[in-house]
């Protein structure tokens, strides 16, 4: 019989090595999958991980890498706080969406002056917009002691319905031929989050995903904030102990994560996508869960794991196109990388040993 | 000569890093009261647990009346006649106590005859207990007569009992006794395992010593001094901790008219609590667990807060302050549950440093952490304490019990605290660090510090104490000084004996 016994301490070497070992045996296993849909699994394999980085058209994947994996990277980073001390934020694409619409109707709302300011202000404008968002979860989990998770995630829904709404009324394109969708921010140089040099994807997105890991990194483990919200995580009842006060915490890890998410979706809409549409969003914000546990919940793995993520999703729309991969199939790819690393996370804290069956 | 009821033939099982048992052999004898002494750690319940067969020895046998033992789970022993009460109750709060015991049966019965056998089997042995009441609401030796009558409804031949008086008052011991002495006139044999030296040279006939996982010697309880068993325990000879006489300053700590819910639906709410403590005191504070002990400390840490001044700090009220403001002050706590309380299971000794210390040490600047001063810090401790561990780097969880003790303990101590509450400091930890331990607070008391001791073991709280009160379902009775308290006294305070009864014998 095979029993698991908890370690003495947690294995660093495991922590380290999990991520790699769950990316390869979601290669060997996926290469499985792809093998009963008949297609050659070493190819599907290639396709998805070599194609986008050194490939003959990878002039143009990799600038794509940035642009999928910054908003990926910035709304992980948000959200693995929050999950540090236990605080469950499901709906950072609600916010990403409040985000996008706050951000883009704040430059819109100038249109067409010209100025250094407008981009700033919508900054500053489509954080307080997934900020705001988030707080409703956060004050009703302080106050009445409700769910975040359903809340959170139950707004998600509100917020595509917002989404709808002003892509058809309030920021609509005047001079759109009827068609729903505001102006595009592209075209309206103040406000639009274009590349800051030629060809590399390279957006203010980016720029704000990098500081955003540096910041977590340094508020993770230089200070006391940090210190208190992963000790909410792993023993709530030792931080009650140490003074942290619980609803300061929710309220500060919601509303970040929050903020963060808006940020990506601000910086989503005023650049690659450039349109407030009814199908703006992709899904970002419920793929951020995924890379913040693949990245560990640590910063730099979520800098890495959002690269890896970005990669799957390029690597797989190549796959469709090239190989005709049903796009199913690259979900169930991408949910498998998430169940090994979850599996073989275990492996951290325990050992597996044979064991004589024995009644302990 | 006859054949003894279970004889143990050199028992040994080892786990990975440790011998729990090495090569360990005894009778216990029919109708024999047959204590297992030693320290926490010394093998004692590694050694119950295969007569129980929950662990499977590595070598040797055990003879049951001659015939070879080896049961392969506890149900085998219990249809062999040995039955065990537990150190830990494994009861449902939810449910009454005949629907707890039924869930420990094989074939329950229907409710209404379990019911009507436990009331027999209760008044039998002097143990009265109500069926249909719900666990949630008995006290610690009223749920300690359901695992008793659980086991007695087996019809047990040998009964292990794990460490059974450390949630009794001394009157609920007494009538323990009765039962259990009642049990033995009718052939039952018992094995008692506890630590506690007096209780066994009042009840047992026979005693066998274990330390470091040896059989270090036997001995007749009754002809043997408490100290010899000690020192056999601990195999050295003990140093009791010393106190000067000291002179009390003015009030460090005042506690009025508090009355608090508790925060958890079993948990018990303090009513109309009233205390002070004056520097270089050390108050005792007394009582079966489960009393409002926790809810206590609580309101102490901060964790619980009440009306301003229903808890003053040398006159200033403190009572809507948190835990960092408090410990600003100098008001410093350890609780009782050393893991997830006290200290996070899965952090470093450095940051477990780091979870109290903050303030008082200048840890943080402006909220950015000092890890070289926090691991100092925390190094400080391991040394002046003698915690066992290779180095701060290590997880709390990592550390046995005691040193992790030692580890919670020294790191408020260490701290200067003005007032200092412990709970339970040296529960779980061996006598020579549970000495140190309290020499500790006792050397705090003498530089000036008011101390609050929680504690369920009456004998360390008469050791170092100055004055005494006993929390009882959540009242504490009036402090008395401890010189001259009589046990009976002790009892009387901490609530006789919850309407128990003696044995009808």
């Amino acid at each position: 019989m095979i029993v698991l016994e908890k370690r003495p301490q947690p294995s660093r070497a495991w922590s380290m090595s999990t991520p790699l070992v769950a990316v390869l045996a979601t290669m060997f296993f996926g290469g499985l999958l792809f093998a009963a849909l008949g297609k050659n699994p070493v190819e599907a394999i290639e396709t998805i991980f070599w194609e986008p980085l050194f490939g003959e058209f990878a002039f143009y994947y990799r600038p794509q890498l940035l642009v999928k994996g910054a908003p990926l990277v910035l709304i992980a980073i948000g959200l693995s706080l929050g999950f540090r001390a236990g605080i469950w934020n499901i709906g950072a694409e609600g916010q990403y969406i409040m985000g996008a619409i706050c951000g883009a109707g704040a430059g819109l709302a100038f249109y067409p002056v010209e100025g250094w300011f407008i981009f700033p202000i919508m900054v500053i404008a489509g954080a307080l917009g997934g900020w705001a968002w988030a707080m409703i979860p956060a004050l009703l989990k302080v106050r009445f002691g409700t769910n975040e998770i359903l809340v959170s995630l139950m707004l998600v829904y509100v917020a595509e319905q917002l989404l709808a709404s002003v892509s058809l009324g309030l920021l609509k394109n005047p001079e759109g031929f009827g068609f729903p969708g505001s102006r595009n921010l592209q075209s309206y140089a103040s406000a639009h989050n274009a590349e800051l040099f030629e060809g590399t994807g390279m957006h203010w997105g980016v720029v704000g995903a990098l500081i955003a890991v540096i910041f977590a990194y340094v508020l993770l483990n230089r200070h006391m904030l940090g210190f208190h919200i992963r000790l909410t995580g792993e023993a709530p009842r030792a931080a009650k102990f140490a003074g942290v006060n619980p609803a300061r915490l929710i309220l500060f890890c919601l509303g970040l994560s929050g903020a963060l998410a808006g940020l990506a979706g601000l910086f989503e809409v005023s650049g690659p996508s450039g349109v407030v549409s009814i199908d703006f969003n992709v899904g970002y914000g419920f793929t951020a869960i995924i890379v913040a546990f693949l990245g560990r919940l640590h910063p730099v793995g979520i800098l890495l794991a959002g690269g890896l993520m970005a990669l799957t999703y390029i690597g797989g729309e190549i796959a469709q196109s090239q190989l005709g991969l049903p796009a199913a199939a690259i979900q169930v790819f991408q949910g498998m990388l998430l169940f090994f690393l979850l599996a073989l996370d275990l492996l951290t804290n325990y050992r597996i040993r044979a064991a004589r069956k024995e009644v302990a | 000569m006859t054949t003894p009821l279970l004889s143990l033939q050199g028992l040994t099982k080892a786990y990975p890093g440790v011998v729990a048992n090495d090569n360990v052999s005894f009778d216990i004898g029919e109708g024999e009261v047959h204590a297992l002494l030693g320290e926490n750690g010394a093998g004692k319940s590694t050694l119950v647990k295969m007569i129980y067969g929950l662990v499977k020895p590595d070598s040797g046998t055990m003879l049951l009346r001659g015939q070879p033992y080896a049961p392969p789970e506890p149900r085998a022993a219990r249809a062999d006649g040995i039955a065990m009460v537990f150190q830990h109750f494994s009861l449902f709060d939810a449910l009454n106590v005949a629907e707890n015991i039924a869930l420990g049966m094989e074939n329950p019965p229907p409710m209404g005859d379990l019911a009507s056998r436990i009331r027999e089997v209760s008044e039998t042995y002097g143990l009265p207990l109500d069926p249909y009441r719900t666990v949630g609401d008995l006290s610690a030796g009223e749920r300690q007569r359901v695992e008793i009558i659980r086991c007695l409804l087996q019809d047990p031949k040998l009964l292990i009992m794990d460490e059974p008086t450390s949630v009794l008052t001394p009157q609920e011991v007494e009538i323990l006794f009765e039962t259990l002495q009642k049990l033995r006139a009718e052939g039952t044999s018992i094995l008692y395992i506890s630590h506690k030296l007096e209780e066994i040279r009042t009840l047992c006939d026979h005693a066998t010593i274990l330390r470091l996982g040896k059989n270090v010697g036997e001995c007749t309880p009754r002809e043997t001094s408490a100290r010899d068993m000690a020192e056999l325990m601990v195999g050295t000879a003990l140093q009791t901790p010393q106190r000067a006489g000291r002179d009390f300053g003015e009030v460090a700590l005042d506690i009025s008219g508090l009355s608090v819910p508790s925060p958890t639906e079993f948990g018990t709410a303090l009513k109309n609590v009233h205390l002070t403590v004056r520097k270089g005191e050390v108050l005792g504070i007394g009582g079966v667990a489960g009393n409002g002990q926790d809810e206590l400390l609580g309101v102490l840490s901060g964790e619980i807060q009440t009306a301003a001044d229903a808890v003053k700090m040398a006159g200033q009220p403190v009572g809507r302050l948190g835990p960092t403001a408090r410990r600003r002050l100098g008001l410093l706590t350890a609780p009782e549950e050393r893991l997830g309380h006290a200290a996070a299971p899965d952090m470093s000794l450095t940051e477990n440093a780091l979870l109290t210390g903050s303030v008082r040490e200048g840890l943080e600047s402006n909220g950015f952490l000092k890890w070289n001063d926090t691991r100092s810090f925390a190094e400080r401790i391991i040394k002046a304490f003698d915690v066992r561990t290779p180095g701060p780097e290590n997880a709390a969880r990592s550390l046995s019990g005691g040193n992790l003790q030692k580890f919670v303990i020294g790191r408020e101590v260490l701290q200067n605290p003005e007032v200092l509450v412990v709970n339970q400091p040296t529960w779980g930890v061996d006598a020579a660090a549970a000495a140190a331990i309290r020499q500790a607070i006792l050397d705090l008391a003498s530089k000036g510090a008011a101390v609050v001791c929680i504690s369920q073991d009456l004998d360390e709280l008469m050791e170092i104490s100055d004055s005494f009160a006993a929390l009882n379902e959540g009242r504490l009775s009036a402090p008395r000084p401890t010189t001259g308290l009589t046990v009976e006294e002790i009892g009387l305070m901490m609530g006789g004996a919850h309407g128990m009864e003696v044995a009808h014998v």
